[in-house]
């Protein structure tokens, strides 16, 4: 129980720092690159590293280059949408969510399973 | 365009939305940390580089850039929605970095002490994303 309010409280301080700076950067696309900060990676990481050890939180790691790639092709979906359909950002940005997924789990069953 | 700092925004977000980042990031960070423990690091893993924050960022963007028109007298623009997919595009480019913090640290880790890798791998983060940003600016790709 202790572990889990310790992994919510950096995990929501870290999420909050990046969104704060990705706030106040100009220009906006700039700031962009924020949106994809590590975030909830650096909170993790930490706290694995320590409670599970470094080859866990490694091997995390790898995994996290799927997500990456997964986020990637979530981006570029939701500039789509939002660029060129005019759609708006909340509905766009939550309707992709399924696309980020099906990425991750595509590359995993691909290379890591 | 230069790269510089803008507080203005600090001041049109609503301590609702601080608090639904810290939420939002928290709850995300203990989902990951759980799927990890059911399943394994290798799928926890994935859950790293969920899209946690971008959503939230995206959708303020969009809205404050809506309110800013709106209190100009203008009340059907697409000007948010374009804001936001640039706010994207950053992103698009932030993942591609966020794939080299992920090797980083799966190379380096297991053999060296975790704070300076952790530290390295963040510098290399920002590094990276302000350089694609840069060879984008130049229109090198598009």
């Amino acid at each position: 129980m202790v572990e889990l309010a310790e992994r919510f409280l950096l995990g929501g301080l870290i999420v909050s720092v990046f969104a704060v700076v990705a706030d106040v950067l100009r220009p906006k696309g700039f700031a962009g690159l924020f949106g994809a900060a590590p975030s909830v990676a650096l909170a993790t990481i930490t706290l694995t590293q320590l409670t599970e050890g470094k080859q866990y939180a490694a091997l995390e790691a790898r995994s996290m280059i799927a997500g990456a790639l997964a986020f990637l092709v979530y981006a570029i979906a939701c500039v789509y949408f939002m660029a060129k359909k005019h759609r708006r950002a909340m509905p766009t940005t939550l309707a992709m969510l399924p696309v980020w997924g099906a990425c991750a789990l595509g590359l995993w069953s691909l290379f890591l399973k | 365009m230069r790269i510089h700092l803008n507080l203005a925004p600090l001041k049109q977000t609503h301590w609702h939305e601080y608090v639904t980042r810290f939420l939002l990031g928290g709850i995300i960070t203990v989902a990951t940390g759980l799927i990890a423990k059911h399943f394994g690091p290798v799928v926890g893993g994935l859950f790293l580089a969920f899209p946690a924050i971008f959503p939230s960022g995206a959708t303020l963007i969009d809205k404050h850039e809506r309110d800013k028109k709106r209190r100009a007298g203008i009340s059907r623009t697409i000007r948010g929605r374009l804001a936001a997919a640039l706010d994207a595009r950053g992103a698009a480019m932030g993942s591609i970095a966020l794939a080299a913090f992920g090797f980083l640290i799966w190379q380096c880790l297991p053999h060296h002490n975790a704070v300076v890798i952790l530290t390295t791998a963040v510098s290399a983060w920002l590094v990276l994303a302000v350089l694609l940003w840069r060879v984008r600016k130049l229109h090198i790709c598009t």
